[in-house]
């Protein structure tokens, strides 16, 4: 018994070792990428990075509890106001840090209120989030500042795609201890039966909202990255509800039972948009409709789920010869 | 000693008092059961003093100390864990991991990691499930999944334990190995508060009963004056 544990140990122990160096080399790759690539590279993962990091960070609260948000443009648009409003004024870190805590705040109070609807009603809410600032920015730009839509300070490509690459590998870290520390356990256990939850000791008002709160900082420090890149923001721009609605089915297609799920969900996501945009302008929605119709149809644990499978078939093919 | 205690303890659902004015008591080290006909308000009484409900009048004291008003987790970080009537265990999260929540989470002080597995294991030890650590909860048999609710609960460390209808669907053996398990948790020194409808059951292991009827307690007494009380025969019976 004893041996087998340690043979367990010595066989995960070996296996972190290998996907630790995968993950080093590939961060190794994406951190030199800008010396020997193509601008428009740097651009496009540029922006695949920004929906891995909005869609990790929905799943982070939204897979285990269960709680559909469809809040992500809400924080996302305070970021880039945030960036529009004080970026002239500050260096870039500092106003990247003060977009998540912008986020932060606004997630807390919006948690502390709505956190205790369930289901549909909590999807409802989080979206009439979204509106209501979107109109109640415009509302404020028209009556009161008398001007419609800012300018940001422009960055270059390469300094961007650096802060989206380090807030990307700071919310990975983020993501895998939450999820491997007690607070992902006791977020599963709301997801399941949030009664008995409560009634085991878990303090789940508290971890609720302090996670919705954490994924929207994220949020928040991606869409003040991203203002930069667009020069010119106008509320429309800033809190676009596809924003919204991207992550959710993002984290479907990759499936949300690893942690790599919303990674490769968002990933292969934007890049068949992109290669469906360019190749099929007219037909792109309709083949992109399609493809997502399949995968919900066939593959309900997601791209992770399809992987997993693939992967047991290899090892019981290689039992049987 | 009184462990716990209710005064006047009164829960509205709209017009109707699910349980008017009830006051209650449980010694500390004893077995007491609540019986009632169906919607005499037994697992309304429970949900008020683990506070899944709040109530609308009246005072639930726990070791001397007003409990009523404190929200669920902080009822049970106090001492009080309960069990469900109908099962609700994770279902996707390992036996150990449904146990470990309430290491982790349940108990007073807080545990550190390797102390709350020790404890999470000693629990599933106790209760007969270490064999199945590893497999997810829904995988249980309905009789396994009432135990791992009850080694859930122990993890927490209770002085007070609430168990709504343990036995309810099980088999004479599974029946009998429920009741045993009842036993052993009480001479570990953890008080108990059941609610049954097995007779046979409540009977001979309570030391004390309490009849609840229209949310109203009607009898209270030791099983023998309960089986013979005229007004509990009406209840259950008719006239």
């Amino acid at each position: 018994m004893r041996g087998r544990e340690m043979d367990v140990a010595i066989f995960t122990s070996k296996r972190s070792l290998v996907s630790g160096s995968i993950i080093l080399i590939i961060l190794v790759l994406l951190a030199t990428l800008p010396f020997y690539s193509a601008g428009y590279t740097v651009v496009f993962l540029t922006s695949i990075f920004m929906y891995i990091v909005i869609t990790v960070s929905w799943t982070m609260f939204s897979g285990p509890t269960g709680y559909i948000s469809l809040a992500p443009a809400a924080f996302f648009g305070v970021g880039v106001y945030t960036s529009a409003l004080i970026g002239f004024m500050l260096p870039l870190p500092a106003v990247i840090g003060i977009g998540g805590l912008a986020s932060f705040c606004l997630a807390l109070l919006v948690g502390a209120l709505t956190l205790r609807l369930r289901g549909i009603y909590f999807v409802m809410f989080t979206f009439g989030l979204v509106e209501l600032l979107l109109h109640f920015v415009l509302w404020w730009e028209v009556n009161i500042t008398g001007t419609t839509g800012r300018v940001v300070p422009t960055v270059d490509n390469t300094t961007v795609y650096y802060l989206m690459l380090i807030i990307f590998a700071i919310l990975m870290l983020t993501a895998y201890f939450i999820r491997h520390s007690k607070f992902g356990l006791a977020l599963q256990s709301i997801g399941e039966y949030e009664e008995a939850a409560a009634h085991t000791g878990v303090n789940v008002t508290g971890l609720k909202i302090v996670t919705f709160a954490i994924s929207a900082f994220f949020i928040g420090t991606a869409g003040a990255i991203m203002a930069t890149r667009w020069t010119y923001i106008d509320p429309r721009i800033a809190f676009n509800p596809l924003l919204s609605f991207m992550p959710v089915l993002m984290a479907i297609f990759g499936g949300m039972g690893q942690l790599y799920g919303p990674i490769i969900g968002a990933a292969i996501f934007t890049y068949l948009e992109e290669f469906l945009i360019t190749r099929f302008p007219y037909y792109y929605m309709l083949i992109f409709g399609i493809i997502m119709v399949v995968a919900i149809l066939y593959l309900p644990n997601g791209l992770v789920g399809l992987i997993q499978k693939l992967r047991k078939g290899v090892l019981r093919r290689h039992a049987n010869t | 000693m009184q462990i716990l205690e209710g005064e006047g303890v009164t829960k509205y659902f709209g017009g109707l008092a699910a349980i008017s004015n009830v006051d209650f008591e449980v010694a500390r080290g004893e077995i007491v059961g609540l019986i009632g006909p169906n919607g005499a308000g037994k697992t309304t009484l429970f949900n008020l003093i683990s506070a899944a409900l709040f109530l609308n009048s009246g005072v639930i004291r726990f070791k001397g100390e007003k409990i009523s008003g404190l929200k669920p987790h902080q009822v049970c970080r106090a001492g009080v864990a309960r069990t469900f009537q109908s099962v609700k265990v994770f279902g996707n999260i390992p036996v150990l991991g449904n146990v470990l929540l309430g290491s982790l989470f349940g108990t007073s002080t807080g545990m550190s990691s390797p102390d709350a597995t020790r404890e999470a294991m000693e629990s599933l030890e106790f209760v007969g499930l270490s064999a199945l650590r590893a497999i997810p909860a829904k995988d249980l048999t309905l009789a396994n999944q009432k135990r791992l609710e009850v080694a859930r609960a122990l993890a927490t460390k209770p002085e007070l334990l609430l168990l709504d209808e343990l036995i309810a669907g099980l088999n004479p053996t599974e029946t009998a190995q429920a009741m045993e398990l009842v036993t052993r948790i009480r001479d570990k020194g953890i008080t108990i508060f059941m609610i049954e409808h097995v007779m046979k059951a409540i009977m001979s292991i309570c030391d004390r009963i309490i009849v609840l009827h229209h949310g109203e307690k009607i009898a209270e007494g030791t099983p023998q004056e309960i089986a013979t009380s005229r007004t509990v025969i009406e209840v259950y019976l008719g006239e």
